[in-house]
């Protein structure tokens, strides 16, 4: 009874491709590695617009950790909490820290709906709770709908390890990429008679990459849906703080407090890698109104519990609601700010965007700049884009978009003065591509840029820093593909 | 046909925390002992965990004042930091845990920062192994008495069997040719596909290094059988007297023909839970010579990666080498005293324990206190000593122990006086037992009984919810 061949050593889920990273969109990815923009270093390196980092206000955050000394177990202040912290295991997590958490959750949707402190749970990142949720919900073989576009790394995270069928339903430019009860139907129906069971929905409200929120009667209407067909309605809320303009955000928490629903069915996922800007911290929360779910699920967050030094750090600053209110406003002033910038920079030379109201990025129509409008066209037009005009953004078809000639296109990981050079180069390019002088649109903001201080940071400009500058480990694409 | 709700794993028991592991420390939370405010209360003798050290870790922060304020030669990185989530872990955190487990172990091994893969603690660590080398309803083995804790971490989630090795205390519970083979063939008879043999070294709950002898043995049983092997090594640091701990990968490097065998599937299991004291910062650590594991392991690790803030601290602390060879040695002294002390306890009651020389336990031997060699008699013993003696210990049936009669006691998670007082409770419930036999026992049950009601209502509000502990 021996492995036998090399080839039986390993499991099937270590040597299959379902983790996703031999696309061959990471090409965009070892381009970018293999030369970064750099302003003094590199200025004709690529720049990377294909990492949704929200790099806007850590400033803000500094500041309030030079203040709060306490909040480290590792200051003089705070060294005295660091035996009590280090060996603080509980999969409940420190009370604080889930405190603060359910009370945050709740600020950023106004303070129209609260969240039970014991409903929440730990996860390794919003990657770890997908994971988890999906563990606690359905069984190998099993399938959830998830509407096109969507982010790439749902297909490692839904599927990888827990055995799960993502089943897609599509969206499209006709409705500005709406969810319709008519393609989730027409989907739910044919896996029903496929023998497929489906266990729920998954959707991304704000979505990625669309970076729109999702309106109550959509939502409504999902909720109905689900709860009509009794499956799982799983919400991934991960950028429901990035929203800077009408329509304010809708959380299905909301929803179901106004309409008849089984809320065995709702689960949230949430995560502060966004709406903060932590993703190194690797906290991911999982909120169920499903008691089993819950108990279940606690107990499986031991294979990705959130570090107690950082529950410690972030208990501390989430429940300042001073500093927790002045940073929602001032972050979401600063990310309409960029996107305003970024969009009107683009519409210059006649490029438009979805319109949209959140997140961290733009869903930009470049339908017009495509050779043939096939997907092909689409890599093609992808290829120009990052080998000549050495941008690194995603093509609509890694998020499974079913009409080519869309880009995610981030904004909010750089500073102004690099979002300016992309702009430049953008406005370049489709001058070129569309030999006719570059046409001002008909209103015009009054855009003041202001140069802040140059501080280029090689920590915020480049993944690579200070840590590792010359590590011959090439960095996971994934784990930038978000 | 009404769908289930939930997945088959959501309401399944395989998670293991109904076993009697859990519910003595579901006792403890109700009524723990306090010095002060609870003197009669519980004292937790249940979880493995290392509360010596914490003053060199203490006095080190307070030398190192950029590091918590998120500083690197005076400038903020706390955007980088924030930012930092790269799977492949940060460089100098890799390069200095290595070093700190080539350090644990004399120098005699190296460990190459490229083949390390950083988890959420070992818990995380042994099922991402289980992920990558074995299908569902496939088998490991595993020596008996094992850490209740690899039911959850192995069966749970990837749905992996374990056969015990069964080891008993005739030969101090080493593993033995015999037995493997057995198990092997318990195996076969189960027709379970065998997929390799995961051991603990040092072990939890025996607290003993494994011979040369034993992991020879393993070796060659893997060699021949063609399976992995993983030792999972996260007490290596609390090694405290001889024979000194001896590592799967040295014996690997002693023996060229042997090591190309078997050089891909032997993996190493890290944690800085045991011997650093830091359970609650989930650092965990898979290392393996196998690139098709470590590439396998590192996009699993996805799931549950050390968070960036923790891997800073740790790589500051870790690479000061003056700081971790002091402590290494100095840890080890605290527990070797720690131990000394519970065992001169333990005679003091007549008990005796395992010998044993590493780990934060001892494994200790009360087969002449039990009614009758029976795991019904050992429970009853068990609901004693937490009720009566009110001391939380673990009861070898939880450990899959096949002899009645053993139970796992911790020693470095309290102050000495509360050793000493846990001892003294023995003692006289030893003394009464063996001069009173049954009845006296259940007397002071039911004295137990009447006296809780006298507790104050707080110690009840203390813990009116689960608050189930992680890692024992």
């Amino acid at each position: 009874m021996g492995l036998g061949s090399k080839s039986q050593l390993l499991s099937k889920i270590a040597t299959n491709d379902k983790h996703g990273e031999n696309s061959p969109y990471f090409d965009g990815w070892k381009a970018y590695d293999k030369d970064p923009f750099h302003p003094t270093k590199n200025p004709q390196g690529i720049i990377q617009m294909g990492l949704a980092e929200n790099q806007l206000c850590f400033d803000l955050v500094e500041e309030w950790i030079r203040n709060n000394p306490k909040a480290s177990i590792c200051t003089p202040e705070g060294v005295n909490q660091f035996r009590d912290v280090a060996i603080f295991q509980d999969y409940h997590g420190l009370p604080e820290f889930r405190n603060a958490v359910a009370r945050f959750m709740s600020k950023i949707r106004g303070g129209r709906v609260t969240f039970d402190p014991d409903r929440i749970l730990m996860s390794g990142g919003a990657t770890g709770a997908n994971e988890l949720i999906m563990f606690c919900l359905a069984d190998p073989g099993d399938a959830f709908l998830v509407p096109t576009p969507y982010y790439p790394a749902f297909n490692r995270d839904l599927s990888w390890r827990t055995g799960i069928q993502i089943i897609p339903f599509h969206t499209d430019s006709s409705n500005n990429f709406k969810i319709t009860r008519e393609a989730l139907e027409a989907a739910y129906n044919k896996a029903q008679q496929e023998n497929i069971n489906v266990k729920g929905l998954i959707i991304t409200n704000p979505s990625n990459p669309l970076g729109c929120t999702v309106d109550t009667e959509t939502l409504k209407s999902l909720v109905s849906f689900i709860n009509e067909k009794s499956i799982h309605l799983v919400c991934d809320e991960i950028y429901s703080a990035t929203v800077f303009s009408s329509p304010s955000f809708v959380s299905v928490s909301e929803v179901i407090q106004e309409m008849e629903c089984n809320r065995d069915l709702i689960h949230i996922v949430y995560s502060l890698s966004k709406d903060m800007g932590f993703p190194g911290f690797r906290v991911g929360i999982v909120y169920s109104y499903n008691d089993g779910v819950v108990s279940c699920g606690r107990k499986m967050s031991s294979f990705g519990l959130v570090s107690s030094q950082t529950q410690h750090l972030l208990a501390a600053m989430l429940s300042d609601e001073k500093f927790m209110g002045k940073y929602l406003a001032e972050s979401s002033r600063r990310l309409g700010k960029r996107f305003n910038i970024f969009t009107e920079g683009v519409e210059k030379v006649g490029i438009t965007c979805l319109p949209s109201n959140a997140g961290l990025f733009c869903w930009m129509n470049l339908r017009s700049l495509l050779k043939e409008k096939t997907f092909e066209g689409e890599m093609q037009l992808w290829r120009v884009i990052i080998n000549d005009v050495k941008l690194n953004v995603s093509p609509g078809s890694s998020f499974h978009c079913v009409e080519p000639g869309w880009f995610r296109v981030c904004f909010a990981n750089m500073d102004e003065e690099t979002v300016e050079i992309a702009l430049k180069r953008i406005r370049e390019f489709v001058g070129k591509e569309t030999e006719k002088p570059v046409k001002v649109k008909r209103w015009q903001r009054n855009l003041r840029l202001s140069f802040s201080s140059r501080r280029f940071d090689e920590t915020v400009m480049s993944p690579h820093g200070i840590m590792s500058p010359h590590s011959p480990i090439p960095h996971s694409p994934l784990v930038k593909a978000t | 046909m009404k769908m289930r709700l939930l997945s088959r794993k959501a309401t399944c028991n395989t998670h293991g925390q109904d076993s009697s592991y859990f519910l003595g420390w579901q006792e403890y939370e109700k009524n723990p002992y306090d010095e002060v405010l609870n003197p009669k209360g519980i004292i937790q003798m249940g979880l493995a965990e290392n509360q010596l050290s914490f003053d060199f870790l203490e006095s080190w922060l307070a030398k190192n004042p950029d590091v918590a304020a998120f500083k690197r030669d005076g400038k903020s990185i706390f955007p980088e930091l924030a930012l930092f989530q790269d799977y492949h872990g940060l460089p100098a955190f890799k390069k200095a845990l290595v070093d700190f487990m080539a350090e644990i172990r004399g120098n005699k091994v190296t460990f190459d920062p490229n083949h390390i893969v950083l988890t959420a603690g070992a818990t995380s660590a042994n099922e991402t192994l289980m992920f990558c080398l074995a299908e569902p309803g496939e088998a490991f083995l595993l020596p008996t008495p094992y850490y209740p804790g690899f039911d959850r971490d192995l069966k749970w989630r990837p749905g992996v069997e374990i056969v015990p090795i069964q080891c008993t205390s005739s030969n101090n519970f080493q593993i033995t040719e015999a037995a493997l083979q057995q198990a092997y063939q318990e195996a076969e008879k189960r027709n379970l596909r065998v997929k390799g043999v995961l051991v603990t070294n040092p072990s939890n709950p025996l607290g003993t290094t494994m011979s040369r002898n034993e992991l020879n043995l393993l070796i060659d049983f893997i060699s021949d059988k063609d399976m992995h092997l993983i030792s999972d090594e996260i007490y290596s640091g609390t090694v405290f007297s001889s024979p000194g701990f001896v590592s799967v990968m040295e014996i690997l490097n002693e023996n060229n023909s042997l090591k190309d065998q078997v050089w891909d599937r032997v993996h190493v299991v890290y944690s800085l839970s045991k011997d650093l004291g830091l359970p609650g910062f989930r650092v965990g650590a898979i290392y393996s010579n196998n690139d098709t594991v470590i590439d396998a392991a590192r996009k699993m690790s996805s799931f549950g990666v050390v968070s960036s803030q923790t891997q800073y601290l740790l790589s500051a602390m870790l690479s000061d080498k003056k700081f971790t060879r002091n402590y290494i040695t100095q840890n080890q002294k605290r527990l070797k005293r720690r131990q000394r002390m519970l065992i001169s306890g333990l005679q003091k009651a007549g008990i005796s324990c395992l010998e044993s020389n590493a780990g934060l336990f001892c494994w200790v031997d009360m087969r002449h206190l039990l009614q009758s060699n029976t795991f019904e008699a050992e429970m009853e013993l068990w609901k004693k000593i937490v009720y009566d003696v009110r001391l939380n210990i673990s009861p070898g049936s939880s450990c899959h122990c096949t002899e009645p009669g053993w139970f796992r006691v911790c020693f470095a998670n309290m102050s000495e006086q509360t050793l000493e007082l846990a001892m003294k409770r023995l003692k006289a419930f030893v003394v009464e037992l063996t001069a009173n036999g049954c009845s006296q026992s259940r007397t002071e049950f039911s004295s137990w009984n009447s006296k809780r009601k006298s507790l104050p209502k707080w110690v009840f509000r203390l813990s009116s919810r689960d608050r189930e502990q992680e890692e024992p």
